[in-house]
């Protein structure tokens, strides 16, 4: 490890290509590969003071208060004490530096357990267990069951049969089932024969490093020959080895160049943009602060020339009038530095803090069922929260609950699942009250499928031959493995959760898949056990979009049962089937309308000499050399014809609770959601609808989908031309004037209408190259919505980086998965959901909570209140400094620009402190402009933080303007008041003393009106703040003014009773009166009118409650009515894959010995699930959830061997 | 569900961390504002007529009558010329006496480097011009009698300014080892010699001088005329005024004066509050007019929401 971590800098020229030996070290380290130890820390011991620091310092803020700390001790220009600001300067340092060093022990403590995780190495020949970190490109190591994959690795050879390993992929691209791994044979064949693969010494020539989580290139080199490597041959860092009692494998990439690592996005220090727009107005402050100086450094000058030196009697000076000019300009730095004061940045961070505790305070965004309270876990980023423009979700686990259950369907014309009311006829709502389906006289029914409307089961029980037919199509015809550990207790393990909803409706409903060889299927129809011989199964794909079985009953009938897309299956029905057609239509639009998921299910009896002479065929084809595919297909189309409709199923892809809600209040807020998921497109454009994204009322939905960049280009050319006919090529990109390094910023376009765009990973990937990224962020931001399938996590974060680059606008990313992570990092703020298994997302994230809807409360309340509290903190801090600090600018035009105070130095030094910090903070800890109510009502109350309303370049120059005026008010007025007069007894009044006593007071006085002014909800604690502030004012001021504190030090206290003399005059008191009333009636009047006139939303919802004396507004729980006549394509969210599995030419029988243990069940509520969305594997390190350990699927339970014969 | 008592993780259901606390929420309607600044703006005149008026009275010379010095173009209010004088001598402390704080230079030491006390620059500027006031009746001189006590705030009198302990019940013995400010013609415990109390840092002309001014015209009382025949106030009357002209002011470009006035509740003569007060109440209630009438024409309709 270096010493400063340098390494990243000093990088190597890029590497072309990756030459690997096995078992050969010493060949291997040539290349100077890295090794498998990570490091995610930032300092050691040594560089932490130094580096910490020097990042510290960094801040403007910081060196800036530095710079005046230096200038304090130079007794020459030192026009105030220095301790004033050393003492919170070093209290802000170490605070930061602590909070950074506890950050980074934690680093440095889950890197140090990732790299000590214990993997077997085989070192010449012998097998030794040896930490994560000391793994090396080019070993082989020895995975066991349920480990985490150490690095990149070629898989070898396994435990299972056909060399195939499964593994979990949850954490890299957040899919929930299990993949297939395959090596090569040649690989495969050494075994677990550690001598041979001790001593192999095949080379691998493959692609440098990089992120592409789905494909790789290279060779092996073994014997002389030459064997292709790709994906199917290599195990990645982060997925999770199921099912698989041991593998072999060979590292490619370690460490930090694992596709894992790649993938993870830099971690980034995130600023929010008020702290972006501050860092521009401290310059802009600093410009004013040296230009106020400019002007009286040569004010000094002047007068030095032309009055000072005359004055020479009375004090000698300076001679040189350009080194007095010169000094006066420093000391005028110090006394005016007040403009940035230093208690600006710790009542940010306090304020920040405080509201953050009011998130995880917060019991509305608490979830009872898994107790989570929502969670700030970063506490800097608040007022981000009220200036969200775009969300990007992740689909499974976050929009939806990932679980499946089988809700309604229509079988022979009649539809089944909803509950009506006995004597009305009404339809009900279906909540938790309703009474279940009882499946109690099924004793293989699985107890937690729900189902409501108890005419299905009467059907059943009735024995209709729809019905059974029905059931049985949904208990033959899938890919499902069923598992009996004990007699009657069934565990279906599924490559989708869709299928798996629809096999466990079967088997409640009385036709329960029992298992399955690869030549027959065994079902218990009602009680009476049948096995079928399955003959071929004609598995789905994509394009066929419908998946068959053809099956021989016990009875000998060959039958084909086929389940798929609506539209697939109707092309395909015989034509005596119109009538039911048209009825199952009807039913399929009133699921589609609901949301649901459709399936259309058909059936045909085969005549057993066509099926012999098919099956010929078949086989001919599936042999064949040559455009095996498209032979296969036609095969499949030509016997899947003529089928006869049974019905059709709906299933319900389980939202979490009020996601469509959510979505509809923030779409309100205008806040644009863009879905990017690892699913397949029909998937995730039915979540689309389901929840609310894409509606059926919005003019068009774009999909994109193309395979080459022309055609993406065209396809978004096209849209964009189709929303906006007219639009000039060039005209939206604006020049970014400000800190020249964005280059252009792409505008926001009107556009009539609503619209959608669906886009897939392949197309995304293209349209992210940097030649079509700005055609494709032009057109998706035209949509109100946009929905991005099959991208890979760097996708996810690309097209994050992509909007916060070009657009002004803040990012917000929610997710609960490690696939997640990159996009959450990359967003301005990265919310995780939390109360699941995996915690990598919220481990990364910004603020935590369980359910998606709690985003609306979050966004809408605390955002909003978090982002108006900083708003008006910042204009008031604004307002109350410069307003203290211009009045010193106009006195030095009355005392020779000498750098003279106008106040006290003790009030100086409180001010900030004491005077007027608690006033401000209560306001920022307590205000509402309205409750959360009706900031929930009003969504639209949103749209002005989107827009940086309350806090802006103009807002500020509002505050200086203010100021200005204000000052000049509360110097001019007191010296008006002052001039040539005396005391009522005609002693000393317009001393020194006593006209800094006045100014004070006028000050003091005005801002706590003005922050009375400001504050527009008056809690006890405010009043206590405001109050007790002035109370304090007066009482300190007495307090400083007395003999006792003079007695102690008299040049400190001065000012020994200027307070009694001074405030006991009535004239005083009508001057401090007339001063804030001249500041602060302007401020009313323009207040009043601008309400009056173009009243803000703020405005009209705050008048509004006003008038409604009761401030509640009720909690609303509409039902949403969907009405869609979209259907989904296919519901299977599944690829290709198993299908293959079970009927290749591969026989499979069950394993001689039967590993059981007993099985958790997946299930968690109603619905199938078939393995959680499991367990993390962190890059960090961290076991998630140790406990769990998923069992051998049902498919390992056979073993294959190869057998040509069909 | 689990209940209360089992979730562990809930928060507290209180008003603070609900953010439900009950508070006063006050909204710049109409209802408050028009009304409100009528109020003020009739308050405001009402005061303003009060203080004018008060203003206008203090014209007459009636008693008692205050004399005053003004300088103008003299900058008391320059910082360094303000931070020029040490409070441990000037509150009696023997020991600043010998060593002067720092502030003072260039007026610590005089040429022999002897101690300067009172140091520093104000201390040696004060201000030493005298007057006599005459009042020529048939030609005759009549001599105004003045009062020099009680011109300096009490507090400075009694609390912040001190002499040193007297040694050998001399005042004189207390500054011994001292040197007089350079441009003072007596040393301090000689600054009047009619009166020995009103010696040393306690000299009320002093203590008025050392109140430094806070603008470069200024007034300081210079004597109260509540004796005799004058005590009802200078009657009409021709009057001559003698003054010993010691100070300086021409090589600064300043100016001198005399100011004699009487004072009101509200102090001495400045016309301003009145006039300020007259002023915004005024437009205080123009400007509720105009409110009204603006309310009146786009009053927005409670729907539009």
């Amino acid at each position: 490890m270096s010493f400063f971590g340098l390494d990243c800098v000093r990088k190597k020229e890029r590497e072309v290509e990756r030459k690997i030996r096995a078992n050969d070290r010493e060949y291997n380290s040539t290349f100077k590969y890295a090794t498998n130890s990570i490091k995610t820390s930032k300092y050691n011991p040594f560089t932490f003071l130094p580096l910490n620091l020097f990042e510290q310092f960094q801040r403007i803020a910081n060196a800036y208060f530095l710079i005046l700390l230096i200038l304090q001790v130079i007794p020459a220009i030192s026009s105030l004490s220095w301790f004033t600001t050393v003492v919170p300067l070093v209290l802000v340092l170490s605070v930061t530096a602590a909070k950074d060093a506890i950050d980074d022990i934690n680093r440095h403590r889950s890197d140090r357990k990732v790299n000590n995780r214990k993997v077997n190495i085989l070192i010449n020949g012998k097998l030794t267990s040896d930490k994560w970190m000391n793994v090396q490109v080019g070993d082989i190591i020895k995975l066991e069951n349920n480990q985490f994959v150490t690095a990149d690795l070629l898989l070898l050879s396994s435990s299972e049969p056909l060399n195939l390993v499964y593994i979990e992929t949850a954490e890299l691209d957040g899919e929930t089932n299990l993949k297939v791994k395959q090596s090569l044979t040649v690989t495969g064949d050494m075994g677990e024969d550690l001598g041979a693969l001790g001593s192999f010494n095949g080379e691998v020539c493959c692609e440098p490093p990089n992120n592409r989580l789905d494909r790789f290139t290279g060779t092996l080199t073994f014997d002389t020959q030459k064997h292709s490597l790709d994906n199917e041959r290599v195990l990645l860092r982060g997925c999770t080895l199921r099912n698989t009692d041991w593998c072999f494998g060979l590292v490619l990439f370690a460490g930090p160049e694992t596709k894992l690592m790649q993938n993870c996005g830099k971690s980034t220090f995130k600023r929010t943009s008020i702290d972006r727009l501050m860092n521009v107005l401290v310059l802009f402050i600093f410009g004013l602060l040296a230009l106020m100086c400019i002007i009286l450094a040569v004010g000094n000058g002047i007068w030095e020339n032309q009055t000072g030196s005359e004055f020479n009697n009375f004090l000698p000076r300076e001679e040189n009038t350009a080194f007095s000019a010169f000094l006066t300009f420093w000391s005028y730095i110090i006394i005016l530095n007040t403009v940035v004061p230093i208690s600006l940045y710790v009542s940010m961070e306090v304020i920040r803090l405080g509201n953050s505790y009011y998130i995880n305070w917060d019991r509305n965004m608490y979830h009872a069922r898994s107790d989570t309270p929502a969670e700030a876990r970063t506490t800097t980023l608040n007022e981000e929260l009220g200036q969200i423009k775009y969300v990007f979700s992740d689909k499974t686990g976050t929009l939806t609950q990932n679980i499946m259950t089988f809700n309604k369907c229509s079988i022979n014309g009649k539809s089944y699942g909803d509950v009506y009311q006995q004597y009305s006829g009404e339809r009900l709502e279906i909540t938790e009250e309703t009474t279940p389906v009882d499946f109690s006289f099924n004793p293989l029914a699985d107890p937690k499928f729900l189902f409501y409307d108890h005419s299905l089961i009467e059907a059943v029980k009735l024995e209709l031959p729809d019905v059974q037919a029905f059931f049985r199509l949904l208990a033959l015809c899938h890919t499902v493995m069923a598992e009996e550990k004990k007699e009657g207790h069934l565990v279906y393990q599924a490559q989708s959760p869709d299928e798996g909803a629809l096999v466990t409706a079967a088997r409640n409903f009385g036709f329960v898949f029992r298992s399955r060889s690869p030549e027959t299927i065994t079902i218990e129809e009602m009680g009476m056990q049948r096995s079928y011989e399955l003959l071929a199964i004609l598995d789905f794909n994509n394009v066929r979009k419908r998946m068959s079985v053809i099956v021989r009953s016990p009875e000998g009938k060959l039958s084909l049962y086929c389940k798929g897309a609506d539209t697939i299956i109707y092309e395909r029905l015989h034509p005596s089937c119109r009538k039911l057609m048209e009825a199952t239509t009807d039913h399929l639009n009133e699921f589609a309308g609901e949301g649901l998921r459709t399936l259309v299910l058909a059936y045909k009896n085969i005549d057993e000499d066509y099926f012999s002479e098919w099956k010929q065929r078949h086989h001919e084809s599936s042999v064949a050399l040559e455009d095996r595919e498209e032979k296969l297909d036609e095969l499949y189309e030509e016997i899947e014809k003529n089928m006869m409709l049974i019905g059709a199923t709906a299933i319900e892809d389980k939202l979490q609770d009020g996601v469509a809600l959510t979505i509809e209040q923030l779409a309100k807020a205008e806040i644009k959601i863009w879905v990017l998921t690892g699913d397949k497109q029909e998937t995730a454009e039915n979540i689309g609808y389901s929840c609310n994204l894409l509606r059926e009322e919005m003019n068009d939905v774009f999909t994109v989908a193309a395979h080459s960049p022309e055609e993406v280009r065209q396809e978004l050319r096209d849209a964009r031309l189709k929303m906006k006919p007219s639009t000039e090529p060039n005209k939206f990109l604006v020049p970014e004037v400000i800190l020249g390094n964005t280059p252009k910023l792409v505008q926001d376009e009107s556009v009539e209408g609503e619209y959608g765009l669906v886009i897939n990973g392949h197309s995304l990937a293209f349209a992210l190259e940097s030649g079509m990224e700005l055609e494709f962020l032009r057109t998706a931001c035209m949509c109100k919505t946009v929905i991005c399938c099959r991208v890979t996590p760097l996708q996810k974060a690309q097209v994050v980086e992509l909007v916060k680059k070009y657009k002004k606008a803040v990012t917000l990313a929610i997710g609960d998965g490690a696939n997640d992570v990159s996009m959450i990092k990359a967003a301005h703020i990265g919310v995780g959901i939390s109360g699941q298994e995996g915690m990598q997302a919220v481990l990364s994230s910004d603020f935590s909570f369980a359910q998606f809807r709690f985003l609306q409360r979050l966004l809408l309340v605390h955002g909003r209140w978090s982002y108006l509290r900083m708003c008006k903190f910042l204009r008031y801090f604004f307002y109350k400094n410069f307003t203290f600090t211009f009045v010193h600018f106009w006195y030095a035009f009355f005392c020779g620009f000498s750098a003279q105070t106008v106040y006290d130095e003790g009030f100086i030094t409180l001010y900030n402190l004491v005077y007027t910090a608690l006033p401000v903070l209560g306001m920022s800890l307590f205000d509402q402009d309205v409750n959360a109510g009706w900031s929930l009502e009003f969504p639209q109350l949103y749209v002005p933080g989107q827009l940086s309303q309350y806090f802006s370049k103009r807002a500020f120059m509002m505050c200086v303007l203010h100021s200005c005026y204000s000052s000049l008010m509360i110097f001019f007025v007191p010296y008006a008041a002052t001039y040539d007069t005396a005391r009522a007894d005609g002693t000393e009044g317009a001393d020194y003393q006593s006209f800094a006593l006045i100014t004070q007071t006028c000050l003091t006085v005005t801002v706590c009106v003005q922050l009375g002014l400001d504050l527009s909800y008056w809690t006890v604690v405010n009043h206590l703040f405001v109050w007790g502030s002035l109370g304090m004012f007066f009482i300190l001021t007495f307090t400083m003014y007395t003999d006792g504190l003079f007695r102690i030090r008299p040049s400190s206290f001065a000012f020994v009773g200027t307070a009694r003399n001074c405030l006991n005059q009535p004239n005083v008191w009508l001057t401090v009166a007339l001063t804030a009333l001249l500041c602060v009636l302007p401020v009313v009047a323009h207040r009043f009118f601008s309400c009056q006139i173009a009243p803000t939303i703020n405005d009209k919802v705050r008048n509004k409650m006003r008038e409604m004396k009761e401030p509640a507004p009720r909690p609303r729980h509409p039902r949403l009515t969907r009405r869609s006549t979209r259907r989904s394509g296919y519901a299977f969210s599944h690829a290709q894959g198993y299908g293959d599995l079970v009927t290749s030419r591969r026989f499979l029988r069950r394993p001689a010995t039967s590993r059981s243990t007993a099985f958790n069940s997946a299930g968690r509520s109603p619905g199938f699930k078939p393995t959680g969305r499991s367990a993390g594997y962190s890059p960090v390190g961290r076991e998630q959830n140790p406990k769990q350990k998923v069992e051998p699927t049902s498919l390992q339970k056979f073993r294959t061997v190869i057998d040509s014969s069909f | 569900m689990k209940n209360e008592g089992e979730s562990s993780e809930r928060p507290d259901n209180t008003a603070f961390t609900q953010q439900r606390l009950p508070a006063w929420q006050p909204i710049l309607s109409a209802g408050i504002v028009i009304p409100g600044f009528l109020i003020i703006g009739l308050a405001f005149i009402g005061i303003g007529i009060g203080l004018f008026l008060t203003s206008q009275t203090i014209q007459v010379l009636e008693g008692p009558v205050f004399f005053y010095y003004g300088l103008s173009n003299y900058y008391q209010n320059f910082r360094k010329y303000g931070v020029s004088t040490d409070y441990y001598q000037l509150s009696g402390d023997t020991q600043y006496f010998k060593s002067p704080q720092d502030s003072c230079s260039p007026y610590s030491y005089d040429s022999q480097n002897k101690p300067i006390v009172p140091c520093g620059a104000i201390a040696n500027s004060f201000f030493n011009d005298t007057f006599e006031l005459y009042q020529i009746i048939n030609g005759t001189k009549k001599l105004v009698p003045l009062d020099g006590k009680g011109i300096a705030w009490w507090t400075d009198y009694n609390i912040k300014y001190r002499n040193p302990t007297l040694v050998n019940g001399s005042l004189a013995n207390a500054f011994d080892g001292t040197s007089k400010p350079l441009n003072w013609p007596r040393p301090a415990y000689e600054l009047d010699l009619t009166d020995q109390n009103n010696n040393g840092f306690l000299n009320q002309d002093f203590l008025v001088w050392m109140r430094r001014a806070a603008l470069p015209q200024f007034r300081k009382l210079y004597r109260r005329i509540t004796e005799g025949d004058y005590a009802a106030g200078l009657p009409a009357g021709n009057y001559s005024l003698t003054v010993h002209y010691n100070y300086q002011v021409l090589n600064f470009d300043g100016q001198k004066k005399i100011i004699f006035s009487n004072v009101s509740w509200m102090g001495g003569k400045n016309d301003f509050l009145g006039i300020a007060y007259l002023v915004v109440g005024s437009l205080c209630v123009v400007m509720s007019v105009v409110m009204l009438i603006v309310y009146a024409k786009f009053k927005f309709s409670e729907d539009d929401v």
